[in-house]
């Protein structure tokens, strides 16, 4: 039984794609058939992060038209066999697509994968609508920010009136040096507003700026944040993770500073 | 500020809970700022009826209340109306 997920988030620029590109990664590295489908048209940029930006040929929307076949569009992880990306269309419209023509597409690859990850645009618009239409269940991301939690629960509420069967919580970019101050909202706090489920907690972590510039997803590399990935990538598949405490990896260096500070 | 307000002092953290804790309750209600302003308006011209008020300084937003029927809270209306002067009787009509 394969299972559609879309990863969405309201607001832009809370990392939505690189939370797709990491749990994409994840569950192929746990040996899952997975396919990332980046359903922002007109930006995107899934495709860049993964490092796959030079293998475009056909996309989402040649897809769609008929212009090619499925398979033709799909790309190749560079590392993992069964890691596949369906780029979006650089120079169209959202309109170029409609919500039952991508559930007829996710209906085709269930066929074939196990997870089928839906990267959604930032926005309640006509992507948005694109994206949650085939969808089995929600990832919404969000930062420990007053205007993108506010967002996120407008889309938690619109979910739910799409009937979303199950929806669960990813707190992205936690600074515990500023949770620790009082100066930013914990994730319990977080929890507590949305009244979502929550199945991830990822610190803001400078490791995901170099792995992006790099186009190399670090989900299971040492970082905390990569350990935070691969934890989120097992309770999707149903396993029971203990949360990482996040402060505990503290370098002796920013401990020392700490000290100093006070 | 007195000497308690320095120990008391909300760090950041907190007023972005709890500003939001509010802004969502309305925004769940989906309640417009419009509506808000008209059922304001329509308060002052019931309670004017009866007492003098003071209409600038009326603050009227949605909040949460704890319910009785179901151990929980739901969204309440609030609004504080100042009263400038009581003597102005209700009128037997």
């Amino acid at each position: 039984m394969s299972e559609v997920i879309v990863i969405t988030s309201g607001k832009g620029g809370v990392g939505k794609t690189t939370t797709t590109a990491n749990v994409g990664t994840g569950l192929a590295q746990l040996n899952k058939k997975v396919v990332m489908i980046d359903t922002d048209i007109g930006l995107r940029n899934l495709d860049v992060v993964m490092g796959l930006e030079n293998r475009i040929v056909y996309n989402l929307v040649d897809v769609i038209e008929g212009k090619c076949r499925l398979k033709q569009a799909l790309i190749k992880d560079k590392k993992y066999q069964d890691l596949c990306l369906l780029p979006s269309a650089q120079t169209r419209d959202k309109d170029a697509v409609t919500p039952e023509q991508m559930v007829e597409l996710i209906n085709e690859l269930r066929e074939e994968f196990d997870y089928i990850l839906l990267d959604c645009p930032a926005g309640i618009e006509q992507g948005f609508k694109n994206a949650i239409a085939g969808a089995d269940r929600a990832l919404v991301v969000t930062t420990p920010e007053v205007s993108a939690i506010r967002d996120a629960d407008r889309i938690v509420g619109l979910l739910e009136a799409n009937e979303m069967k199950r929806i669960d919580l990813v707190v992205n970019r936690l600074r515990m040096d500023m949770v620790k101050r009082g100066d930013m909202m914990n994730v319990n706090d977080v929890c507590d507003i949305l009244a979502v489920n929550l199945i991830g907690a990822v610190p803001d972590d400078e490791q995901i700026v170099v792995s992006t510039n790099q186009g190399e997803p670090l989900v299971g590399s040492n970082c905390l944040a990569g350990q935070a990935y691969a934890n989120i990538c097992r309770r999707i598949m149903g396993e029971e993770v203990p949360f990482l405490n996040l402060e505990e990896k503290q370098g002796v260096f920013s401990k020392l500073k700490e000290m100093f500070k006070k | 500020m007195g000497l308690m307000d320095l120990f008391k002092k909300k760090n950041s953290g907190n007023v972005a809970k709890d500003r939001l804790k509010l802004l969502l309750v309305s925004d769940r209600a989906n309640c417009s700022p419009e509506m808000m302003e008209m059922i304001k308006n329509d308060i002052i011209q019931v309670i004017s009826k009866y007492m003098d008020i003071d209409a600038d300084a009326l603050d009227v937003k949605i909040t949460e209340t704890e319910s009785d029927a179901n151990n929980g809270t739901v969204p309440a209306l609030f609004a504080n109306i100042p009263i400038k002067d009581m003597k102005h009787q209700p009128k037997d009509n």
